[in-house]
Protein backbone atom coordinates (compact mmCIF):
# COMPACT_ATOMS: atom_id res chain seq x y z
CA UNK A 1 0.00 0.00 0.00
CA UNK A 2 1.42 3.12 -0.75
CA UNK A 3 -0.23 6.63 1.28
CA UNK A 4 0.23 9.72 0.62
CA UNK A 5 -0.21 12.57 3.49
CA UNK A 6 -0.38 16.04 2.32
CA UNK A 7 1.56 16.89 -0.49
CA UNK A 8 2.51 20.30 -1.82
CA UNK A 9 4.67 20.58 -4.62
CA UNK A 10 5.65 23.93 -6.61
CA UNK A 11 7.29 25.11 -9.51
CA UNK A 12 8.38 28.99 -8.62
CA UNK A 13 4.64 30.43 -7.97
CA UNK A 14 2.45 28.06 -9.66
CA UNK A 15 1.37 25.66 -6.83
CA UNK A 16 0.47 22.16 -8.34
CA UNK A 17 -0.36 19.55 -5.99
CA UNK A 18 -2.33 21.58 -2.42
CA UNK A 19 -2.15 18.99 0.10
CA UNK A 20 -3.19 15.61 -1.48
CA UNK A 21 -3.79 13.10 0.84
CA UNK A 22 -4.88 9.80 -0.43
CA UNK A 23 -4.21 5.29 -0.16
CA UNK A 24 -3.57 3.68 -2.81
CA UNK A 25 -3.98 -0.03 -2.22
CA UNK A 26 -2.33 -3.37 -2.68
CA UNK A 27 -4.26 -5.79 -5.19
CA UNK A 28 -5.91 -2.99 -6.94
CA UNK A 29 -5.85 -0.94 -10.08
CA UNK A 30 -5.78 2.69 -8.47
CA UNK A 31 -6.05 5.49 -11.19
CA UNK A 32 -5.31 8.93 -10.75
CA UNK A 33 -7.71 10.74 -12.88
CA UNK A 34 -8.19 14.35 -13.82
CA UNK A 35 -8.10 16.96 -16.75
CA UNK A 36 -5.07 18.26 -18.73
CA UNK A 37 -2.74 20.32 -16.26
CA UNK A 38 -4.48 19.15 -13.14
CA UNK A 39 -1.22 17.73 -11.77
CA UNK A 40 -1.69 14.24 -12.31
CA UNK A 41 1.62 13.47 -13.53
CA UNK A 42 3.25 15.91 -11.39
CA UNK A 43 1.65 13.81 -8.20
CA UNK A 44 2.68 10.31 -9.87
CA UNK A 45 6.46 11.56 -10.53
CA UNK A 46 6.48 12.59 -6.91
CA UNK A 47 5.59 9.55 -5.11
CA UNK A 48 8.06 7.97 -7.55
CA UNK A 49 10.56 10.38 -6.11
CA UNK A 50 11.29 12.18 -9.63
CA UNK A 51 10.34 15.33 -8.03
CA UNK A 52 10.84 16.57 -4.27
CA UNK A 53 7.85 17.27 -2.80
CA UNK A 54 7.69 20.74 -0.53
CA UNK A 55 5.85 19.44 1.70
CA UNK A 56 4.11 16.09 3.43
CA UNK A 57 5.11 12.59 3.05
CA UNK A 58 5.09 9.21 0.94
CA UNK A 59 4.47 5.79 2.92
CA UNK A 60 5.87 2.83 0.99
CA UNK A 61 3.70 0.01 3.54
CA UNK A 62 4.69 2.10 6.19
CA UNK A 63 8.34 3.02 5.16
CA UNK A 64 8.46 6.89 5.08
CA UNK A 65 10.38 8.65 1.73
CA UNK A 66 11.48 11.29 3.65
CA UNK A 67 12.67 10.03 6.07
CA UNK A 68 15.31 7.45 4.03
CA UNK A 69 18.53 7.64 3.19
CA UNK A 70 20.18 7.24 -0.06
CA UNK A 71 20.76 4.19 -0.02
CA UNK A 72 17.59 3.15 1.50
CA UNK A 73 15.66 5.04 -1.53
CA UNK A 74 17.74 2.65 -3.97
CA UNK A 75 17.29 -0.13 -2.78
CA UNK A 76 13.25 1.22 -2.88
CA UNK A 77 13.70 1.57 -6.22
CA UNK A 78 14.27 -2.02 -6.85
CA UNK A 79 10.87 -2.40 -5.96
CA UNK A 80 9.39 -0.07 -8.29
CA UNK A 81 8.26 -0.79 -12.14
CA UNK A 82 7.41 1.79 -14.00
CA UNK A 83 5.59 2.64 -17.28
CA UNK A 84 6.15 5.49 -19.07
CA UNK A 85 3.49 7.65 -21.88
CA UNK A 86 5.70 7.42 -24.58
CA UNK A 87 7.13 3.98 -23.18
CA UNK A 88 10.69 5.54 -22.60
CA UNK A 89 12.43 2.18 -24.47
CA UNK A 90 16.23 2.37 -24.63
CA UNK A 91 16.70 3.06 -28.33
CA UNK A 92 20.03 1.26 -28.38
CA UNK A 93 18.87 -1.72 -26.83
CA UNK A 94 16.94 -4.86 -28.12
CA UNK A 95 12.95 -5.76 -26.73
CA UNK A 96 15.33 -8.46 -24.86
CA UNK A 97 18.13 -6.11 -23.37
CA UNK A 98 15.32 -3.80 -22.42
CA UNK A 99 13.64 -6.15 -20.59
CA UNK A 100 16.54 -7.83 -19.17
CA UNK A 101 18.30 -4.12 -18.46
CA UNK A 102 16.70 -3.54 -14.91
CA UNK A 103 18.08 -7.41 -13.91
CA UNK A 104 21.38 -6.35 -15.49
CA UNK A 105 22.02 -3.59 -13.38
CA UNK A 106 20.68 -5.51 -10.03
CA UNK A 107 20.40 -9.32 -10.06
CA UNK A 108 22.67 -11.76 -8.79
CA UNK A 109 21.14 -14.06 -10.29
CA UNK A 110 23.10 -16.50 -12.74
CA UNK A 111 22.87 -15.33 -16.90
CA UNK A 112 21.02 -18.14 -16.67
CA UNK A 113 18.02 -17.33 -14.57
CA UNK A 114 17.83 -14.03 -15.95
CA UNK A 115 17.31 -15.24 -19.36
CA UNK A 116 15.10 -17.66 -18.46
CA UNK A 117 12.80 -14.56 -16.28
CA UNK A 118 13.32 -12.65 -19.68
CA UNK A 119 11.74 -14.85 -21.49
CA UNK A 120 9.07 -15.04 -19.07
CA UNK A 121 8.06 -11.36 -18.80
CA UNK A 122 8.54 -11.79 -22.75
CA UNK A 123 5.80 -14.31 -22.56
CA UNK A 124 3.46 -12.95 -20.62
CA UNK A 125 3.24 -9.90 -22.56
CA UNK A 126 2.72 -11.71 -25.53
CA UNK A 127 5.94 -10.41 -27.13
CA UNK A 128 7.78 -14.19 -28.46
CA UNK A 129 9.36 -13.93 -31.27
CA UNK A 130 10.27 -9.93 -30.84
CA UNK A 131 13.13 -10.09 -28.71
CA UNK A 132 15.38 -8.87 -31.51
CA UNK A 133 13.84 -6.16 -32.67
CA UNK A 134 14.91 -2.40 -31.43
CA UNK A 135 12.20 -0.20 -30.15
CA UNK A 136 11.90 1.89 -33.61
CA UNK A 137 10.78 -1.18 -35.48
CA UNK A 138 7.95 -2.38 -33.00
CA UNK A 139 4.51 -0.60 -32.73
CA UNK A 140 3.09 1.83 -30.36
CA UNK A 141 1.15 -1.33 -28.32
CA UNK A 142 4.02 -3.25 -28.69
CA UNK A 143 6.12 -0.67 -26.95
CA UNK A 144 3.90 -0.55 -23.97
CA UNK A 145 3.67 -4.02 -23.61
CA UNK A 146 7.91 -4.13 -23.42
CA UNK A 147 7.54 -1.30 -21.01
CA UNK A 148 5.50 -3.35 -19.04
CA UNK A 149 7.51 -6.27 -19.34
CA UNK A 150 10.61 -4.10 -18.03
CA UNK A 151 8.38 -2.71 -15.18
CA UNK A 152 7.69 -6.11 -14.00
CA UNK A 153 10.90 -8.17 -14.46
CA UNK A 154 12.44 -7.43 -11.13
CA UNK A 155 8.87 -8.63 -9.48
CA UNK A 156 8.37 -5.27 -8.23
CA UNK A 157 6.19 -4.63 -5.21
CA UNK A 158 4.98 -1.28 -7.25
CA UNK A 159 3.95 -0.39 -10.56
CA UNK A 160 3.69 2.74 -11.75
CA UNK A 161 2.21 3.71 -15.48
CA UNK A 162 1.33 7.16 -16.91
CA UNK A 163 -1.13 7.32 -18.90
CA UNK A 164 -0.49 3.71 -20.70
CA UNK A 165 -3.06 4.01 -22.95
CA UNK A 166 -1.75 7.44 -24.76
CA UNK A 167 -1.10 7.41 -28.77
CA UNK A 168 -3.37 3.75 -28.90
CA UNK A 169 -6.08 2.80 -30.69
CA UNK A 170 -8.74 2.15 -28.63
CA UNK A 171 -8.94 -1.76 -29.08
CA UNK A 172 -4.88 -1.97 -28.39
CA UNK A 173 -6.02 0.62 -25.22
CA UNK A 174 -8.05 -2.20 -24.07
CA UNK A 175 -5.56 -5.00 -24.03
CA UNK A 176 -2.93 -2.69 -22.17
CA UNK A 177 -5.37 -2.23 -19.77
CA UNK A 178 -6.52 -5.93 -18.98
CA UNK A 179 -2.73 -6.90 -18.65
CA UNK A 180 -2.27 -4.00 -16.26
CA UNK A 181 -5.01 -5.34 -14.39
CA UNK A 182 -3.91 -9.19 -14.74
CA UNK A 183 -0.55 -8.21 -13.71
CA UNK A 184 -1.69 -6.88 -10.43
CA UNK A 185 -3.62 -9.44 -9.56
CA UNK A 186 -1.15 -12.07 -10.37
CA UNK A 187 1.91 -10.55 -8.50
CA UNK A 188 -0.84 -8.83 -5.68
CA UNK A 189 1.15 -5.06 -6.55
CA UNK A 190 -0.06 -1.73 -5.74
CA UNK A 191 -0.39 -0.30 -8.88
CA UNK A 192 -0.97 3.54 -9.62
CA UNK A 193 -2.06 4.10 -13.12
CA UNK A 194 -2.31 7.96 -14.48
CA UNK A 195 -5.17 8.34 -17.08
CA UNK A 196 -7.67 10.54 -18.45
CA UNK A 197 -9.21 7.90 -20.32
CA UNK A 198 -12.70 7.44 -19.44
CA UNK A 199 -13.05 3.66 -20.91
CA UNK A 200 -9.66 3.19 -18.75
CA UNK A 201 -11.79 4.33 -15.50
CA UNK A 202 -14.83 1.91 -16.13
CA UNK A 203 -12.20 -1.00 -17.40
CA UNK A 204 -9.70 -1.02 -14.46
CA UNK A 205 -11.00 1.71 -12.03
CA UNK A 206 -10.83 -0.03 -8.85
CA UNK A 207 -10.01 2.51 -6.77
CA UNK A 208 -10.04 6.23 -7.79
CA UNK A 209 -8.85 9.49 -7.24
CA UNK A 210 -9.83 12.46 -8.92
CA UNK A 211 -7.50 15.34 -9.05
CA UNK A 212 -9.22 18.74 -9.84
CA UNK A 213 -6.90 21.76 -10.12
CA UNK A 214 -4.10 20.02 -7.74
CA UNK A 215 -6.46 19.33 -5.02
CA UNK A 216 -8.67 16.09 -4.55
CA UNK A 217 -12.00 16.38 -6.01
CA UNK A 218 -13.43 13.36 -6.04
CA UNK A 219 -12.82 9.42 -4.73
CA UNK A 220 -14.30 6.41 -4.71
CA UNK A 221 -14.14 3.19 -7.58
CA UNK A 222 -16.17 3.05 -11.20
CA UNK A 223 -19.60 1.76 -9.47
CA UNK A 224 -20.01 5.20 -7.82
CA UNK A 225 -18.52 7.74 -10.60
CA UNK A 226 -21.29 8.11 -12.71
CA UNK A 227 -23.38 9.05 -9.25
CA UNK A 228 -20.88 11.32 -8.21
CA UNK A 229 -23.01 15.22 -7.77
CA UNK A 230 -19.35 16.30 -7.59
CA UNK A 231 -19.93 19.19 -10.48
CA UNK A 232 -16.39 19.26 -11.68
CA UNK A 233 -16.00 15.34 -11.95
CA UNK A 234 -19.49 15.29 -13.95
CA UNK A 235 -17.48 17.86 -16.41
CA UNK A 236 -14.90 15.22 -16.99
CA UNK A 237 -16.79 11.86 -17.15
CA UNK A 238 -19.18 13.27 -19.04
CA UNK A 239 -17.08 15.23 -21.57
CA UNK A 240 -17.89 12.66 -24.70
CA UNK A 241 -21.12 13.21 -26.48
CA UNK A 242 -20.68 9.45 -26.17
CA UNK A 243 -21.12 9.04 -22.05
CA UNK A 244 -23.49 12.80 -22.22
CA UNK A 245 -26.03 10.19 -24.31
CA UNK A 246 -25.42 7.36 -21.74
CA UNK A 247 -26.29 9.53 -19.29
CA UNK A 248 -29.50 11.20 -20.49
CA UNK A 249 -30.40 7.72 -21.58
CA UNK A 250 -29.74 6.66 -18.09
CA UNK A 251 -32.13 9.62 -16.60
CA UNK A 252 -35.00 8.82 -18.95
CA UNK B 1 22.92 35.18 -11.71
CA UNK B 2 21.99 32.38 -14.41
CA UNK B 3 25.53 31.89 -15.39
CA UNK B 4 26.63 31.46 -11.79
CA UNK B 5 23.56 29.16 -11.51
CA UNK B 6 24.34 27.23 -14.38
CA UNK B 7 27.99 26.89 -13.56
CA UNK B 8 27.18 25.32 -9.94
CA UNK B 9 24.59 23.06 -11.71
CA UNK B 10 27.54 21.97 -14.25
CA UNK B 11 29.93 20.80 -10.71
CA UNK B 12 26.61 19.30 -9.09
CA UNK B 13 26.19 17.39 -12.28
CA UNK B 14 30.11 16.79 -12.06
CA UNK B 15 29.63 15.18 -9.05
CA UNK B 16 26.86 12.64 -9.54
CA UNK B 17 28.84 11.62 -12.74
CA UNK B 18 32.15 10.96 -10.80
CA UNK B 19 30.86 8.94 -8.17
CA UNK B 20 31.60 5.15 -8.06
CA UNK B 21 29.99 2.92 -11.32
CA UNK B 22 26.91 0.59 -9.77
CA UNK B 23 28.11 -2.32 -11.57
CA UNK B 24 31.66 -2.08 -13.12
CA UNK B 25 31.07 -4.94 -15.84
CA UNK B 26 28.47 -2.51 -17.40
CA UNK B 27 30.90 0.40 -16.82
CA UNK B 28 33.35 -1.19 -19.35
CA UNK B 29 31.08 -2.32 -21.90
CA UNK B 30 30.20 0.82 -21.96
CA UNK B 31 33.51 2.71 -22.42
CA UNK B 32 34.57 0.28 -25.04
CA UNK B 33 31.21 1.47 -26.66
CA UNK B 34 31.90 4.77 -26.44
CA UNK B 35 35.39 4.34 -27.54
CA UNK B 36 34.66 2.92 -30.78
CA UNK B 37 31.60 6.02 -31.18
CA UNK B 38 33.83 8.95 -30.16
CA UNK B 39 37.22 7.76 -31.55
CA UNK B 40 36.61 4.94 -34.00
CA UNK B 41 33.81 6.78 -35.74
CA UNK B 42 35.98 10.31 -36.17
CA UNK B 43 39.33 8.72 -37.43
CA UNK B 44 38.30 9.62 -40.73
CA UNK B 45 37.57 13.46 -40.23
CA UNK B 46 40.49 13.66 -38.48
CA UNK B 47 42.86 12.06 -41.21
CA UNK B 48 41.11 14.24 -43.90
CA UNK B 49 41.70 17.74 -42.06
CA UNK B 50 44.86 16.76 -40.68
CA UNK B 51 46.08 15.47 -44.02
CA UNK B 52 44.79 19.04 -45.90
CA UNK B 53 45.66 21.57 -42.81
CA UNK B 54 49.54 19.65 -43.14
CA UNK B 55 49.30 20.18 -47.08
CA UNK B 56 47.91 23.87 -46.76
CA UNK B 57 50.63 24.64 -44.25
CA UNK B 58 53.98 23.28 -46.06
CA UNK B 59 52.66 25.19 -49.37
CA UNK B 60 52.26 28.54 -47.14
CA UNK B 61 55.63 28.14 -45.49
CA UNK B 62 56.83 27.92 -49.21
CA UNK B 63 54.99 30.79 -50.47
CA UNK B 64 56.54 33.48 -47.26
CA UNK B 65 59.60 31.96 -47.91
CA UNK B 66 61.08 34.74 -50.85
CA UNK B 67 64.27 35.02 -49.60
CA UNK B 68 66.69 32.57 -51.58
CA UNK B 69 69.05 32.17 -48.87
CA UNK B 70 66.56 30.35 -46.74
CA UNK B 71 66.74 26.83 -46.74
CA UNK B 72 63.80 24.87 -47.79
CA UNK B 73 64.24 22.28 -44.86
CA UNK B 74 62.28 25.42 -42.72
CA UNK B 75 58.93 24.34 -44.74
CA UNK B 76 59.58 20.57 -43.48
CA UNK B 77 60.63 21.75 -39.56
CA UNK B 78 57.68 24.98 -39.94
CA UNK B 79 55.06 21.79 -40.80
CA UNK B 80 56.18 19.98 -37.70
CA UNK B 81 56.18 22.26 -35.32
CA UNK B 82 52.93 24.04 -36.51
CA UNK B 83 51.13 20.71 -36.30
CA UNK B 84 52.52 19.43 -33.41
CA UNK B 85 51.85 22.15 -31.18
CA UNK B 86 48.62 23.92 -32.32
CA UNK B 87 47.03 22.41 -35.36
CA UNK B 88 46.70 18.83 -33.84
CA UNK B 89 45.73 19.49 -30.66
CA UNK B 90 43.38 22.78 -30.70
CA UNK B 91 42.07 22.49 -34.65
CA UNK B 92 41.14 18.97 -34.01
CA UNK B 93 39.24 19.23 -31.07
CA UNK B 94 37.60 22.51 -31.99
CA UNK B 95 36.18 20.13 -34.79
CA UNK B 96 35.60 17.07 -32.61
CA UNK B 97 33.86 19.75 -30.39
CA UNK B 98 31.35 19.57 -33.53
CA UNK B 99 31.13 16.21 -34.11
CA UNK B 100 31.08 14.66 -30.80
CA UNK B 101 29.81 17.16 -28.63
CA UNK B 102 27.02 17.82 -30.71
CA UNK B 103 26.31 13.95 -31.46
CA UNK B 104 26.23 13.83 -27.30
CA UNK B 105 24.48 16.09 -26.68
CA UNK B 106 21.32 15.60 -28.74
CA UNK B 107 21.96 11.86 -27.85
CA UNK B 108 21.44 12.24 -23.87
CA UNK B 109 18.98 15.36 -24.54
CA UNK B 110 16.88 12.77 -26.84
CA UNK B 111 16.92 10.50 -23.82
CA UNK B 112 15.84 13.39 -21.43
CA UNK B 113 12.84 14.38 -23.57
CA UNK B 114 11.75 10.79 -23.83
CA UNK B 115 11.79 10.28 -20.59
CA UNK B 116 14.60 7.45 -21.04
CA UNK B 117 16.57 9.46 -17.84
CA UNK B 118 13.55 9.56 -16.04
CA UNK B 119 13.05 5.60 -16.78
CA UNK B 120 16.66 5.05 -15.52
CA UNK B 121 16.02 7.10 -12.70
CA UNK B 122 12.85 5.34 -11.49
CA UNK B 123 15.00 2.36 -11.59
CA UNK B 124 18.00 3.97 -9.09
CA UNK B 125 20.57 4.23 -11.45
CA UNK B 126 22.52 7.35 -11.33
CA UNK B 127 21.84 8.55 -14.73
CA UNK B 128 24.37 11.06 -14.75
CA UNK B 129 27.22 8.31 -14.04
CA UNK B 130 25.67 6.01 -16.63
CA UNK B 131 25.33 7.85 -19.58
CA UNK B 132 28.29 10.41 -19.48
CA UNK B 133 30.97 9.05 -17.37
CA UNK B 134 31.77 6.21 -20.06
CA UNK B 135 31.83 8.87 -22.73
CA UNK B 136 34.26 11.79 -20.92
CA UNK B 137 36.59 8.60 -19.93
CA UNK B 138 36.47 7.12 -23.32
CA UNK B 139 37.13 10.53 -24.43
CA UNK B 140 40.13 10.94 -22.95
CA UNK B 141 41.62 8.12 -23.35
CA UNK B 142 41.52 8.07 -27.54
CA UNK B 143 41.76 12.18 -28.08
CA UNK B 144 45.73 11.62 -27.11
CA UNK B 145 46.09 9.00 -29.81
CA UNK B 146 43.88 11.13 -32.03
CA UNK B 147 46.29 13.62 -31.79
CA UNK B 148 49.06 11.10 -32.72
CA UNK B 149 47.55 10.09 -35.59
CA UNK B 150 47.12 13.92 -36.59
CA UNK B 151 50.80 14.81 -35.92
CA UNK B 152 51.24 12.07 -38.44
CA UNK B 153 48.94 12.26 -41.28
CA UNK B 154 49.87 15.95 -41.35
CA UNK B 155 53.31 16.01 -41.72
CA UNK B 156 52.55 13.64 -44.33
CA UNK B 157 50.09 15.63 -45.85
CA UNK B 158 53.50 18.56 -45.50
CA UNK B 159 55.63 16.32 -47.33
CA UNK B 160 53.37 14.77 -50.22
CA UNK B 161 52.19 18.31 -50.98
CA UNK B 162 55.91 19.76 -51.12
CA UNK B 163 57.43 17.12 -52.87
CA UNK B 164 54.84 16.59 -55.35
CA UNK B 165 54.19 20.82 -56.21
CA UNK B 166 58.55 20.61 -56.13
CA UNK B 167 58.58 23.44 -52.68
CA UNK B 168 61.27 21.10 -50.80
CA UNK B 169 62.71 18.00 -51.65
CA UNK B 170 61.94 14.86 -49.63
CA UNK B 171 65.19 15.06 -47.98
CA UNK B 172 65.12 18.61 -47.03
CA UNK B 173 62.01 18.17 -45.71
CA UNK B 174 62.46 14.78 -43.74
CA UNK B 175 65.90 17.08 -42.56
CA UNK B 176 63.48 19.65 -41.67
CA UNK B 177 61.21 17.43 -39.40
CA UNK B 178 64.14 15.69 -37.76
CA UNK B 179 65.68 19.03 -37.10
CA UNK B 180 65.60 20.57 -33.18
CA UNK B 181 63.04 18.51 -31.84
CA UNK B 182 61.36 19.27 -28.65
CA UNK B 183 59.72 15.93 -27.02
CA UNK B 184 58.14 18.09 -24.34
CA UNK B 185 56.08 19.67 -26.99
CA UNK B 186 54.69 16.55 -27.47
CA UNK B 187 53.70 16.53 -23.49
CA UNK B 188 52.37 19.90 -23.77
CA UNK B 189 50.02 19.01 -26.90
CA UNK B 190 48.68 16.10 -25.28
CA UNK B 191 47.94 17.80 -22.15
CA UNK B 192 46.07 20.26 -24.15
CA UNK B 193 44.09 16.91 -25.34
CA UNK B 194 43.31 15.88 -22.52
CA UNK B 195 41.96 19.33 -21.23
CA UNK B 196 39.96 20.02 -24.02
CA UNK B 197 38.69 16.19 -24.41
CA UNK B 198 37.41 17.21 -20.96
CA UNK B 199 35.96 20.18 -21.82
CA UNK B 200 34.05 18.83 -24.73
CA UNK B 201 32.65 15.53 -23.59
CA UNK B 202 31.65 17.11 -19.98
CA UNK B 203 29.29 20.44 -21.31
CA UNK B 204 28.17 18.70 -24.26
CA UNK B 205 26.93 15.60 -21.95
CA UNK B 206 25.67 18.62 -19.24
CA UNK B 207 24.03 20.66 -21.87
CA UNK B 208 22.06 16.84 -22.74
CA UNK B 209 21.15 15.94 -19.43
CA UNK B 210 19.35 19.54 -18.77
CA UNK B 211 17.59 19.73 -21.68
CA UNK B 212 14.08 20.62 -20.99
CA UNK B 213 11.42 20.36 -23.69
CA UNK B 214 11.08 18.79 -26.64
CA UNK B 215 13.38 18.40 -30.32
CA UNK B 216 13.98 22.47 -30.12
CA UNK B 217 15.87 21.86 -26.58
CA UNK B 218 17.72 19.41 -28.01
CA UNK B 219 18.97 21.22 -30.95
CA UNK B 220 19.64 24.35 -28.78
CA UNK B 221 21.61 21.81 -26.52
CA UNK B 222 23.72 20.76 -29.01
CA UNK B 223 24.39 24.44 -30.65
CA UNK B 224 25.27 25.59 -26.80
CA UNK B 225 27.24 22.15 -26.01
CA UNK B 226 29.15 23.60 -29.21
CA UNK B 227 29.68 27.17 -29.09
CA UNK B 228 30.75 26.83 -25.06
CA UNK B 229 32.96 24.14 -25.59
CA UNK B 230 34.71 25.58 -28.70
CA UNK B 231 35.31 29.09 -26.45
CA UNK B 232 36.23 27.09 -23.87
CA UNK B 233 38.99 25.14 -25.50
CA UNK B 234 40.45 28.53 -27.16
CA UNK B 235 40.46 29.86 -23.57
CA UNK B 236 42.02 27.14 -21.90
CA UNK B 237 44.16 27.03 -25.33
CA UNK B 238 45.77 30.49 -24.22
CA UNK B 239 46.40 29.72 -20.32
CA UNK B 240 47.81 25.96 -20.85
CA UNK B 241 50.39 27.55 -23.48
CA UNK B 242 50.92 30.55 -20.80
CA UNK B 243 51.60 28.07 -17.55
CA UNK B 244 53.12 25.06 -19.45
CA UNK B 245 55.27 26.73 -22.32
Amino acid sequence: MITIDNIHKSFDDHHVLKGISFEFETGKTNLIIGQSGSGKTVLLKSIVGLHTIDKGDILYDNRSWQEMTQDQRIELRTEMGMVFQGSALFDNMTVEENIGFPMLMYSKESTKAKQKRVAECIDRVNLTGSEDLYPSEISGGMQKRVAIARAIVMKPEYLFCDEPNSGLDPKTAIVIDKLIHEITKEYNITTIINTHDMNSVLQIGENILYLDKGEVGWKGDKSHIFNSENESLNEFVFASDLYQKLKEIKED
Amino acid sequence: MKFLEEIGEYFYFMLKVFSKPQKHSVFFKQWALELYKVGVDSIGIVVIISFFMGAVLALQAAYNMTNPLMPTYLIGYGTRESMLLEFSSTIVSLILAGKVGSSIASEIGTMRSTEQIDALDVMGINSANYLALPKIMASLTINPILYILSVFVGITGGLLSSVTIGVSSLQDFIYGIRMDFKPYFIVYSEIKMVVFAFIITSLASYYGYTVRGGSLEVGRASTKAVVNSSILILISNLVLTQILL
